[in-house]
Formats: structure tokens, sequence, C-alpha cells
């Protein structure tokens, strides 16, 4: 189990792997697919996020809970 | 011997009042009587029973954290509690035997407030709204909580508990961290911690206490049992964050009563116990990388990642010798235990759609780059906060594609009726048939108007009686609450 662990690299040194060649096709297909997606989904939050994020942000105070 | 964990979730929304005055205990008011209005009849909370003073350690403090009397407090067909706390509408999930099941009344919660919304309009002027947000703080130093419960032997030396339970609750956010832009620790600014694992971690001063608002302790010993205190306690667990993922919500709860049943069982790995808690908190939480480390008692110094793996590989070897008997669902979550920390030490995009933090800072990220930000910008504080928008038509989360668990149906189902397995059965059942009748209920007891005769207390201090098992068919046959009163007299099982 440890050593699963040992293997991790960090995710900055990930993303550079993943976009340099060296990638199978499929796997860039797929790459390619989850990035078409990412886009819409960002149209879309584009049009979804509150449009005066300044006043949102500075409006959102809560008192402290529990 | 463990027990059966019964499980629950306290959840504190965030609310805003748009185009209208602030006001946030009021407008918490106006949410959920627009609910109780819309659904039920009105059924008081009997405050007989609340000790939020009380403590685990032994002691009773004066002054203790108040109980607001005055404020709205209403019990639900489906035996949940949906109150204002202090300036925070909350809902208490009915108590649950299974793991699942509380997610999905944890999911229900959720639909509750989204219908509150809705019903609240119809009072509220044209242009004000309520806006709720599931999440933990508010950005500028203020947090609000969501709480686990978990149903544990009183036997267990409290000391021990506090011990064990430790590690779990330091490194378990790896997984259940709601993620956050910025900082909110004293001294520390957005620049040295651009986004963290979680949305609590920054308020944690101390070990242990009894605090819930001030030097809020990463385990908390407040001891309401809410059912027999010779048996049982109920731990009180404050450390988390709320969910958006229910794969995460099932996560937390999972692990957390595997880790307490292997507690109970003393088979918990003895040499975990970290040096410095509350610092370790932070820098697990302001560590996205997921690769510092942090110090244990015996000197050596881990990852989180390492300290969970060392956890799961103690559950799996109780698993092997003798079960999990007192955990429904133990061994799927053992498996998606194993799942997600996989994910996380290989190929983090493989678990962006079961943990928050992950999924929010993968779009934070990618929406950084689409509008070329460099460094913080308050655009990606707003889409932190609208992550947790409980609008269907601003919620980010929902659009992330996270994983679900729960089925609509049994969610919708879940809103009016009660679970199966534990007392809050008997409690959702009588408000459901006899809502006259119910002059008051708590989590330990229903206070039943019989007629002439005086007002009638039914204690259920066992959270496993009162069950549809143990009766159902009575209340189902009784025609009146008189009758039921008399035949649960005769049934000593209940």
């Amino acid at each position: 189990m440890a050593e699963r662990v040992h293997k991790q690299t960090p995710a900055s040194e990930r993303r550079s792997d993943a976009d340099t060649e060296n990638v199978a096709v499929p796997v860039t297909e797929t790459g390619e697919k989850l990035k078409a997606e990412l886009d819409d989904l960002l149209d879309e939050i584009d049009e979804v996020l509150e449009t005066n994020a300044e006043d949102f942000v500075k409006s959102y105070i809560q008192k402290g809970g529990e | 011997m463990a027990i059966p964990k019964v499980v629950g979730i306290e959840t504190e929304y965030g609310i805003l009042v748009k185009g209208g005055e602030s006001n946030p205990v009021l407008a918490s008011s106006v949410l959920i009587n627009a609910y109780v209005a819309a659904t039920s009849p009105r059924i008081g909370w009997d405050f007989d029973d609340e000790r939020p003073g009380s403590d685990a350690r032994g002691f009773t403090l004066d002054g203790g954290p108040d109980v607001e009397m005055h404020l709205v407090n209403s019990v639900l067909t489906n035996g949940a509690r949906y109150y204002v706390d202090h300036a925070h509408p909350e809902i208490s999930t009915p108590e649950c035997r299974g793991i699942r099941e509380a997610v999905v009344y944890d999911r229900a919660a959720e639909e509750i407030v989204r219908c509150s919304m809705e019903y609240s309009r119809s009072v509220l002027a044209d242009d004000v709204e309520l806006l709720l947000y599931k999440n933990n703080s508010d950005g500028k130093g203020n947090s609000y909580g969501c709480h686990e419960n978990y149903l544990i032997d009183r036997g267990v030396p409290f000391g021990r508990l506090v011990a064990d339970i430790t590690p779990h609750f330091v490194t378990r956010q790896i997984f259940t961290g709601a993620g956050k832009v910025g900082s909110e620790e004293p001294g520390t600014s957005v620049s040295d911690v651009p986004f963290q694992i979680s949305q609590r971690a920054d308020f944690f001063e101390e070990e242990v206490g009894l605090e819930t608002t001030l030097k809020r302790p990463i385990v908390n010993t407040r001891d309401e049992p809410h059912c027999d205190p010779v048996k049982y306690r109920r731990l009180h667990v404050i450390v988390g964050d709320a969910n958006m993922s229910e794969v995460a919500t099932y996560l937390k709860l999972g692990t957390t009563a595997i880790v307490l049943t292997m507690i109970e069982d003393d088979t918990f790995p003895n040499d975990l116990a970290l040096a410095n808690p509350v610092p370790a908190i932070r820098i697990v939480s302001h560590d996205p990388s997921l690769t510092r480390t942090i110090g244990l008692r015996d000197g050596r110094r881990m990852t989180a990642l390492e300290v969970q793996w060392s956890i799961l590989e103690a559950a799996r070897r109780h698993q092997k010798r003798r079960g999990f008997a007192s955990v429904e669902d133990a061994d799927d979550v053992l498996n998606r235990w194993e799942q997600v920390l996989a994910g996380l030490a290989s190929d983090r995009s493989t678990v962006a759609d079961v943990v928050d933090w992950v999924a929010k800072e993968r779009v934070v990220r990618a929406y950084a780059e689409r509008h070329s930000i460099e460094g913080y910008d308050v655009r990606l504080k707003a889409l932190d906060l609208q992550y947790h928008d409980m609008r269907p038509e601003k919620c980010i989360a929902s659009r992330l594609g996270l994983r679900t668990i729960a089925g609509a149906d049994e969610v919708r189902r879940a809103m009016t009726e009660p679970p199966h397995s534990t007392r809050a059965y008997f409690r959702g059942r009588l408000l459901a048939k006899w809502p006259e009748s119910v002059v008051a209920a708590n989590w330990d007891s229903v206070v039943l108007d019989v007629g002439r005769d005086p007002l009638r207390r039914v204690p259920m201090m066992e959270p496993l009686r009162g069950t549809r098992e143990l009766v159902g068919s009575l209340i189902d046959s009784s025609d009146s609450v008189v009758e039921l009163v008399t035949r649960l007299g005769a049934t000593p099982e209940m």
C-alpha cells in the first residue's frame, strides 16, 4: 500500500505529462472529449455565474453559527 | 463489542436576502415557517432534553451554550428537526441505521430547503428572494457547521476515543473536504493559500473541548446522548465540511463509523497519534498537492494519504477477522474508500466525480485559464460560493457530473417518510397520522395529548426501538392515539 503512495506525482508534473506527446491516441481522444466537455461547462458557467461577482462576494456575509 | 452505528447529520445553511434587508434570523424563520405552513401542522420541539453545556469529560459548564428557545423549531413527518440555530436555518436528519440511508436523508434535507425557498416566495415581496448555500464559511472568517452524530458505547474510555479518532479527523478531509478559494486562518492570505481542501480547517484551535462557536475543537465533547445515558454516548462531530457530493457524504459517515467500531473493539492502530493535531489539520488542508507531511507522536512524519492508507489497512484487517456488523454498508464503504485513496494517489482527475474539493479546484482552475486570470480574482471566490448555491439554476456543483447514490424517488419519499429502522419511524409516523395529538417531540420522547387525561410522555431511550418492525402494525391498526397509548403500555418491546 505504502508503495502506491510513494508513486504519487505532484499535480503540476502530471499535468505537463499529459500535455506533452508520448500519449497514446485513444487517450488523446478522451482528453479532447474531456476538454470539449469542460469548454461546454465553462460556457454554461459564464452564463450562470452571478453577473456582478464583486458585489456578490462582498454581500456574502454570514454570522458564525453552531 | 461494537454497537450498531446509528448516524445523523445536522447542516446549517448559509442564507442571503436578495433584494431585502439582511436579517438572517428573521429570514431563516420565514423560510422554515413557509415550509411548515405549506406541508404540515406545526409541532413544537420539546426542550426538556437539551443540555448542550454538559461535557463528556464529566462536568457541566456554567454559562454553556444557550438553547434558543424562542426561535422557530419544527419536527417533520420524516423524523427530522427543522429549526433556526443562531442565524442560520438548520436541518437535522432523522436517526439512520444505514450509511446510504443517511445520505438519502441529507439529500432530502437539501430538497426540503429548495422547496422552502420556493414556498417563501409567496410570503415575500416580488423582488425579495431567500438564497441558501450548503457551505461552511463566508470567506470573511465566519463559519457555520455541518455536524455528524454517531451512537457509540458509553464503555469506551473517552481519552482513548479522542486519541484514536483525531488522526482520522485530521486526514479524512482529503476526500471529505469541500474545497475553498483562499484562507481564513489569521495571518494568511489568498496569496499564501490560493486554494485549500477544507472549508472548516481554518477555524479549529483546540484538540478537544466543549465549544462549537469559539475556539472550536477537533473533538467536541458535548455530552447529550439523547438516549440511554448509561449505555450510550452520542459522538458529536463538528470538524467536517458540508458536502455537495453524495459519495463524499457517504464516505465521511461510513469511514468514521468504521473507525469508531475499531475504537470500540480496540483494534485501531495505536501508533498513529499526531504530535500537533491543530497545526496538522491546516497543513493538510492548505496542501492540495497532498505531499506535505505531518508529525506523529513517535517521531515519524507521514502524508495525510499515508495516514489514511494505514487506517484503511487496519480496517481491512478488522474486516477479515471480525467483520463490521455494526456498520450497514461497511463492505461497500471500504471498497469506495480504497478507490478514492488510490485515485488521489495516482490520477486526481479520476476522483473529480466524487471528491468535492477536486471537482471545485478543477473548475476554478479551468475558469481562471479561460479568462486569463493570474493569481486571485474575485470571480474565483464567486465561483467557490456558487458551487454550493441551492438554486438548481445557479448551482455549480450540480453541473460537474458528481456521482450520485440516492435515487430521485427515494429522496422524494424521504422528504415526508421516516427511516424504518430507528425510533425516527415512531416519531415520524405519529406526526403523520395524529398531528393534532402530538403536542411536542424531541429525539428521545414524544408528548401526546390523550384527551381528558394529563399529557403523556412516551420515552424513546433506545434509538433502535420504535422501528417499523416493532411498532409499524401497532400504529397502522390503532384508530386513535388513545388506543395506541393503551396498546403501547402492554408492549414492553417498544
